[in-house]
């Protein structure tokens, strides 16, 4: 028996569970404790005690009356607060739709709430998805779990799923629901020291998450083992008539795939990683990582991905524009904060500017440019050109390679204050390791490793095949197996 | 050829058409409401039609299907591969701040329609059509400070079919969407109801001078809805347009507005303030791949398209072409036609559906389809002047009767007494009745004046109130005259 119900994973609590040494209602209030108790952290923007209170109780007399039970019944998480939930609010962490409580329920968050889970609350992120650190939340910052030499929560989580790593860094949940267009997964998890996974596009349905850029969006888990992420995953995914994009695929117990070992697996190094972006401190573990997989069994070889540098800003190209185009119906006219004007476009200009923060205007700026006459060919057009041939590199390495090892982030987490004097374009970087499999559509976990000299943890990634989730956890774990990471922040350490 | 006589010479017309066709299908084309007209405001629409976020399009593969049948009306090329894109731009009545259309890979490809005006038959070529959404509907009527939305019709599906600029007359433009919409409404795509505005029309229009081959600028006039207005905001901007270039000016591209009351097109934009729609192709949505088979099968099970049902009119019924247009104008005179017709001679009841049937549904304000006089009563009463049960003037008397009551004619002229009389004994004793008082006239025909023999035939009609079949009178008259 553990000392700390918040410091279970997904697995052992479910097998507490189902001997029913513990309740769903003991988890689910140990969990609203260290919510409690972690406020000062503000990952949380909606708590939703009363209604995982309720949950659990019903998970509870489920599984002591031997009623069907969910395949993760009575599992305290939170969920990302871009997913949809129906009757609760959901901001995007915007001030335009801070009021937003929608009538429907996302499909994942849904498929979620089958599987039997217990919804803690809704999680901060960074407005509408865009940024890196949860810094452009209408809500404030989250603080990472993680302190600076100091002792001082100066850390950003990373983002734009910050709320969701630090919550489950923090123990503040089982588990969480991300997404990632960029990197919003893997980077947090890189940042937390957790696991995440941003699966391949098409794997979950994107119904009823505010959407930020459709080609790339993501839904995936963030929780502390590969395992937990696989259990979570299989919930997560699959068909969905209400999204066109969605595969119709058959989705494999990802977790059978656990536990296999390496031998005859080839594991590509990209060299292209190793760029003038890469801190030392990140390289240093990566090194560590390369070893850690061979020791596992894997061969490594060094590959080329040749188009990786231009990802960076064939990504910015692209989600701006898809998302200047998919935020335009925060207008004011229906559900959102409205703010009157004389004509209509003056309402138009005074709802938006007052309801988008600076970073949202930008990249809606940016897409709007990109888009327009005269530069459509010249930006748009051509990043859809680049954008194959990054697929193609990936395609291609995947003849050679089972899977790829990367860093998922260029440095462990940064401070605040570091980053506020940073422009736009310098955070921009933190992606840089993202994009490429983000624009591939390619599926990437992203696991801790070892703490950096800095004594912050850092985390690798790895990259499968299309539709290759299975293989992609099974060379995590491995990995996972090998690093024996502590995953215990500071603030759980006290 | 049509022209306009300006100051300094003849000028000609080229026109082009561009027909948004609201497709007949259940639900909207990217989700599932209820596309029905005249409900309420805004009960017929879902989360995804007043986009909420976090909401995502579906396509309706009904929409898909009417597309590909309008192509095939449309003689067009069907294309496999086609794809949607948005067209971005900010009204209160587009939720999305978006349009789903299909600009850079239509579902359909070229084609054309034949149109016959009195200057004969040509084909109007058909640039492409695409399928796109319906916005919703602003209403700036109701209060002085405020508009009101209304999203049923957001979301519904549409088709815009574009001409190529071939059209050179008001009369053929005016054919054109005449025939357009009686191809849609054979297909069951559309309604091709301009009234409640489920068919739309906007109007490009530029003026040449006679002998000149290249094209000057054009104006988009928009929303010019019914095919009178077309005709004569082509006229009216034609003239616009000349008045200009004869007085020394010129203009650039535009959008203007046609106005049916005081009879003037009015600048809505100049080229300058053109939106930039930046459209892109929808990351939310797949392109539309069509197999052969599906096409196949559609074309299959195409119902007969008016042109075709024309040629058979002419062909096989030896109708006039003139006659044959006007019955397969639309699919519902066309099916009262040939229910008429069964058994009947296709001529006669031609003429009695264009004559007293037409001028009675005028007069009535009805429809055919709400014509107290079913298809098959009309057969009927042909079949009783075919086979001289009643005179073709009786008939007319009876007409009125079933138009008025909805009864069978054979019902009627049996209440009515209004039976022909062939009794040859009777004919014989009123013609014998009516020589005998007119000897004088009886007199001058004999002395050559065969003339008079008519005004007898009409006293024979009038003593026997039309009910004498009126071969028999004059077959017995003459015999009579001869004893």
């Amino acid at each position: 028996m553990v000392e700390r119900l918040t410091d279970l994973t997904i697995a052992d609590a479910l097998d507490l569970l189902n001997k029913k040494e513990i309740s769903s209602v003991e988890l689910t209030r140990a969990h609203l404790a260290e919510m409690e108790k972690a406020r000062f952290l503000n990952v949380f923007i909606t708590e939703t005690p009363e209604l995982a209170l309720k949950q659990a109780e019903e998970s509870d007399k489920k599984r002591l009356s031997g009623e069907k039970i969910g395949r993760l019944e009575g599992i305290p998480i939170a969920n990302k607060d871009l997913y949809c939930t129906k009757g609760i609010r959901t901001t995007a962490a915007s001030k335009i739709l801070s009021d937003f409580v929608p009538p429907y329920e996302s499909t994942v968050t849904q498929n979620l709430k089958n599987a039997g889970t217990v919804m803690l609350g809704k999680v901060n992120t960074d407005q509408f998805a865009m940024g890196g650190s949860t810094m452009t939340s209408y809500f404030g910052v989250t603080k990472n779990p993680w302190t600076d030499e100091t002792g001082a929560y100066s850390l950003v989580p990373g983002g734009s799923s910050g709320g969701s790593a630090a919550a489950v860094a923090a123990g503040l949940c089982l588990g969480a629901t991300g997404s990632d267009t960029g990197g919003s997964i893997r980077q947090p998890a890189s940042f937390c020291g957790i696991t995440g996974i941003k699966p391949t596009y098409g794997r979950c349905s994107r119904y009823g998450i505010v959407a930020f850029a459709s080609s790339l969006d993501q839904a995936g888990p963030m929780a502390r083992t590969v395992k937990d992420c696989a259990l979570m995953l299989r919930e997560m995914a699959g068909m969905d008539s209400h999204d066109s994009t969605v595969a119709d695929l058959p989705v494999p117990d990802f977790t059978q795939f656990l536990g296999r070992d390496l031998k005859g697996k080839i594991i590509g190094i990209p060299k292209e990683y190793r760029s003038k972006d890469l801190n030392p401190m990140v390289a240093e573990v990566w090194d560590k990582g390369i070893r850690m997989i061979q020791n596992a069994g894997a061969e490594t070889i060094e590959i080329s991905l040749p188009h990786t540098k231009y990802a960076l800003p064939v990504y910015y190209i692209i989600a701006c524009a898809e998302a200047s185009s998919n935020l335009s119906r925060y207008d004011g006219v229906r559900y959102t904060t409205r703010v009157p004007g004389k004509t209509l476009d003056e309402m138009y200009e005074n709802t938006r500017t007052d309801g988008f923060g600076a970073e949202v205007i930008r990249r809606i700026l940016l897409g709007t440019f990109v888009l327009s006459a005269g530069f459509y060919d010249a930006y748009y057009i051509r990043a859809q050109r680049v954008r194959r041939l990054i697929y193609n590199d990936f395609v291609e390495a995947f003849q050679k390679v089972d899977a790829i090892l990367a860093p998922a982030a260029p440095t462990t987490a940064l401070s605040y204050e570091a980053m506020k004097t940073m422009s736009p374009v310098d955070t921009y970087l933190g992606d840089v390791f993202t994009t490429p499999s983000s624009l591939a559509g390619v599926p990437s976990v992203a696991l801790p490793i070892a703490l950096a000299k800095n004594g912050l943890p850092v985390g690798l990634q790895v990259i499968g095949r299309h539709f290759e989730e299975q293989t992609v956890f099974q060379v995590a774990q491995a990995l996972e197996n090998e690093a024996h990471f502590v995953k215990t922040p500071h603030y759980v350490k006290g | 050829m049509y022209t306009i006589q300006g100051k300094t010479g003849t000028w000609e017309l080229v026109i082009g058409l561009e027909v948004h066709c609201q497709i007949i299908s259940k639900s909207k084309v990217f989700s599932p409401s209820d596309t029905a007209f005249g409900a309420e405001q805004n009960t017929h629409v879902s989360f995804i039609d007043a986009a909420f976020p976090g909401m995502l399009p579906s396509v309706n593969e009904k929409c898909i299907e009417q597309c590909v049948k309008t192509g095939m009306g449309l003689n067009a090329v069907i294309n496999k591969y086609s794809r949607f894109d948005r067209k971005n731009y900010f009204y209160a009545d587009l939720p999305q701040g978006y349009q789903i259309s299909q600009l850079y890979h239509p579902i359909v490809g070229e084609g054309y329609i034949e149109v016959t005006t009195s200057e004969g038959t040509r084909k109007i070529g058909v640039e492409r059509l695409h399928l796109e959404q319906d916005a919703g509907k602003s209403i700036h009527d109701m209060s002085p400070t405020q508009s009101f939305i209304d999203l049923n019709r957001c979301g519904v599906g549409l088709m815009e079919i574009v001409s190529k600029p071939d059209m050179r007359s008001p009369e053929e433009a005016g054919e054109y969407l005449r025939q357009l919409r009686a191809i849609v409404r054979a297909l069951g795509t559309c309604d091709g109801n301009m009234d409640e505005g489920s068919m739309r029309c906007d109007v490009n229009v530029s003026v040449r001078k006679t002998g000149e081959t290249g094209l000057r600028p054009r104006a988009e006039v928009k929303n010019v809805n019914s095919v009178r207005f077309v005709m004569q905001a082509i006229e009216i901007e034609a003239r616009r347009q000349i008045d200009l270039y004869e007085s020394g000016e010129s203009f650039d591209q535009e959008t203007r507005l046609f106005d049916s009351v005081n009879l003037e097109t009015r600048l809505m934009r100049s080229k300058e303030n053109a939106n930039d729609y930046r459209y892109f192709p929808d990351p939310d949505l797949l392109p539309v791949i069509l197999t052969d088979e599906y096409i196949e099968n559609i074309r299959r099970n195409l119902p007969e398209l008016p042109e075709a049902k024309k040629k058979r009119y002419i062909e096989t019924l030896g109708l006039t072409p003139y006659d044959a247009g006007i019955l397969t104008a639309d699919t519902e005179t066309a099916h009262y036609f040939e229910t008429a017709i069964i058994g009947q001679d296709a001529k006669k009841v031609a003429n009695w559906v264009m004559g007293d049937l037409f001028a009675y549904l005028n007069k009535s304000g009805k429809t055919v389809t709400e014509s107290p006089i079913s298809a098959e009563n009309l057969g009927a009463l042909v079949g009783l002047i075919s086979d001289g049960t009643i005179s073709g003037k009786i008939a007319k008397e009876v007409f009125e009767l079933m138009a008025e009551t909805g009864k069978a004619p054979a019902v009627i002229v049996e209440e009515k007494g209004l039976k022909q009389v062939s009794d040859t004994g009777a004919i014989e004793a009123l013609i014998a009745d009516i020589l005998a008082q007119n000897a004088d006239k009886v007199a001058e025909i004999k002395a050559g004046k065969e003339k008079l023999k008519g005004w007898f035939v009409g006293q024979i009609m009038k003593a026997s109130q039309g009910k004498v079949n009126p071969a028999l009178a004059n077959q017995l008259l003459d015999k009579k005259l001869a004893e």
